[in-house]
């Protein structure tokens, strides 16, 4: 029950092709088609060259540990069956980040921990990424 | 042009603090707005420009149709969330300074029952668009939990301590109990600190600032105009406004460690042709106590990642070389998106801070801090 109440995201044109790949349990990432700099999270304009024109690149699913946090009060209804819960904010081989749930045990978390990306499917219309030990 | 010593903080003024008020937002800025223009010695019909504070759903025109005001030339919304009033300070100052106008009127109000969550924010800050995108649906979205990791990598880069943490929330507690005007007046000691619960690993609930109802305002003069008033003139001297890279998202941020006010310090300082050295009294936006850590080392106060031992050392106490909060702050005053600190560092420098009164405080600074890591400084000093 709770799951329905969940935040739905409030996608763009700008945005659209990085949920529908996560739909697809592919992680797709804007790379400029000027410049070739990875940016996330999706934005119509690359700031190193100003090009608009993008590729959209699935993410080799590699990352390390920057930080992280274990939520332990919801803040929201949808999510008080959730907590506690780890968050890891995380940084991808591309070099962009993710801030994903952890499904792994908080005591081995350091920073530069190799880690791997997963998915979760919350509901027919929505999946997320998690994040794994490596 | 400088804007250095152009315009003058001449009113303040506050409603008192609670948890909730049957007062509309509007009502409560009316009220504060009052105090502080009736503080300023000016009539209400003086007002020339108006900062209304962005989110609360007042607007220029509610303040000009209750107060009566038909000469207002300038008006403007700084949407820096804890960094607005700050903001506003620059922007009047550069709005009177110009000629514009004389005397610019800037109240904060919030209700907890109309809009005044901290889970409501989310909707009224466009600037939260991004994380309201791609980290709320994760359930990651409320200041505690996108803050969370910043004060880990403190941590664990610097070997930052709780104990540190509960030291900015007990030596805030300490002014506020010597005041007691605030929400929080009982004394925290550090055992009833370690014991609170988690909120977002490492923040726990006495590392988080208060929700509270009420409002406060301040009224921004050409200095030429603030001679005339009632009280000594608190002029600016220096202020400014920075952003740090990524200013949409913390996660995406190079280094999470950095904030708006790293770049903001260096420009307020050099304005006011001043150092950290020449500051006697600071009010430090504290939606956190991590985040008074981190901008304690952005002023300069000391350097990156020794924001621990500064504060372990008794530096930011009442009796210490840099006394912090005298209210109270954001942890045990009230939340009043540091319009309260404004209004407090006023009260400093005129020397009416009552039983925290910093002794012979002449020149102070007061800060401010958005929510996604904007950064905003004034640097006052009393002529």
């Amino acid at each position: 029950m709770s799951e329905a109440l969940r935040p739905q995201p409030r996608t763009s044109n700008d945005t659209l092709p990085h949920w529908q790949g996560l739909r697809d349990h592919r992680l797709r990432l804007q790379r400029c088609a000027g410049c070739g700099t990875f940016r996330h999270y999706p934005r119509p304009l690359c700031p190193q060259c100003h090009c608009f024109d993008v590729e959209w690149i699935d993410a080799a699913g590699d990352a390390q540990v920057h930080s992280w946090t274990v939520l332990h009060h919801a803040f929201h209804p949808a999510f008080r069956s959730l907590v506690p819960c780890v968050m890891v904010t995380a940084t991808l081989r591309e070099g962009v980040r993710l801030l994903a749930p952890f499904k792994g045990d908080v005591r081995h978390l350091v920073p530069g921990l190799a880690l791997r990306v997963g998915f979760e499917d919350i509901s027919a219309e929505l999946t997320l990424p998690v994040l794994v030990p490596a | 042009m400088s804007l250095s010593g152009r315009a003058a903080l001449t009113g303040v003024g506050e409603t008192a603090y609670s948890k909730s008020s049957d007062k509309s937002v509007l009502r409560l800025s009316l009220e504060a707005s009052l105090t502080a223009i009736g503080d300023a010695g000016l009539r209400p019909q003086e007002i020339d420009g108006l900062i209304p504070y962005p989110g609360m759903g007042v607007v220029a025109e509610d303040l000009i149709v209750n107060l009566g005001l038909d000469e207002v030339k300038f008006s403007a919304m700084t949407p820096l969330g804890g960094a607005s009033p700050v903001a506003a300070v620059q922007c009047a100052s550069a709005a009177v300074s110009s000629g514009l106008c004389r005397h610019v009127l800037i109240p904060v109000a919030r209700n907890l029952a109309a809009g005044g969550r901290i889970s409501d924010r989310l909707r009224q800050m466009p600037q939260f668009n991004t994380v309201a995108e791609f980290e709320l649906p994760m359930g990651a979205f409320a200041p505690a939990q996108l803050y969370a990791p910043m004060a880990r990598l403190h941590m664990e880069r610097y070997g930052t301590r709780p104990e540190h943490f509960a030291e900015i929330a007990i030596s805030t507690r300490r002014n506020a109990s010597l005041r007691g005007d605030g929400m929080m007046t009982a004394p925290l000691t550090l055992e009833e600190y370690l014991a609170s619960r988690m909120i977002a690993d490492p923040f726990r609930l006495h590392d988080c600032s208060l929700e509270s109802s009420g409002a406060a305002a301040v009224v921004v003069s050409r200095k030429e105009c603030a001679r005339d008033l009632p009280h000594p003139v608190i002029s600016v001297l220096g202020v400014a406004e920075g952003h740090p890279d990524s200013p949409t998202s913390i996660t995406q941020r190079k280094d999470l460690l950095e904030i708006g006010l790293v770049k903001a310090a260096p420009r307020a300082f050099g304005m006011a042709g001043l150092t950290t050295a020449d500051i006697h009294v600071a009010e430090i936006y504290d939606c956190f106590t991590y985040v008074v850590l981190r901008q304690l080392e952005a002023l300069g106060f000391c350097r990156p990642g020794e924001g621990g031992d500064f504060v372990a050392s008794g530096a930011i106490r009442l009796e210490g070389r840099l006394p912090i909060n005298t209210h109270g702050g954001l942890l045990s005053q009230a939340h009043m998106v540091g319009m309260n600190h404004i209004v407090e560092l006023v009260r400093q420098l005129r020397g009416s801070a009552g039983p925290t009164q910093v002794a012979g405080a002449t020149v102070g600074l007061v800060t401010g801090y958005g929510d996604l890591g904007d950064g905003t400084l004034a640097i006052l000093a009393r002529e």
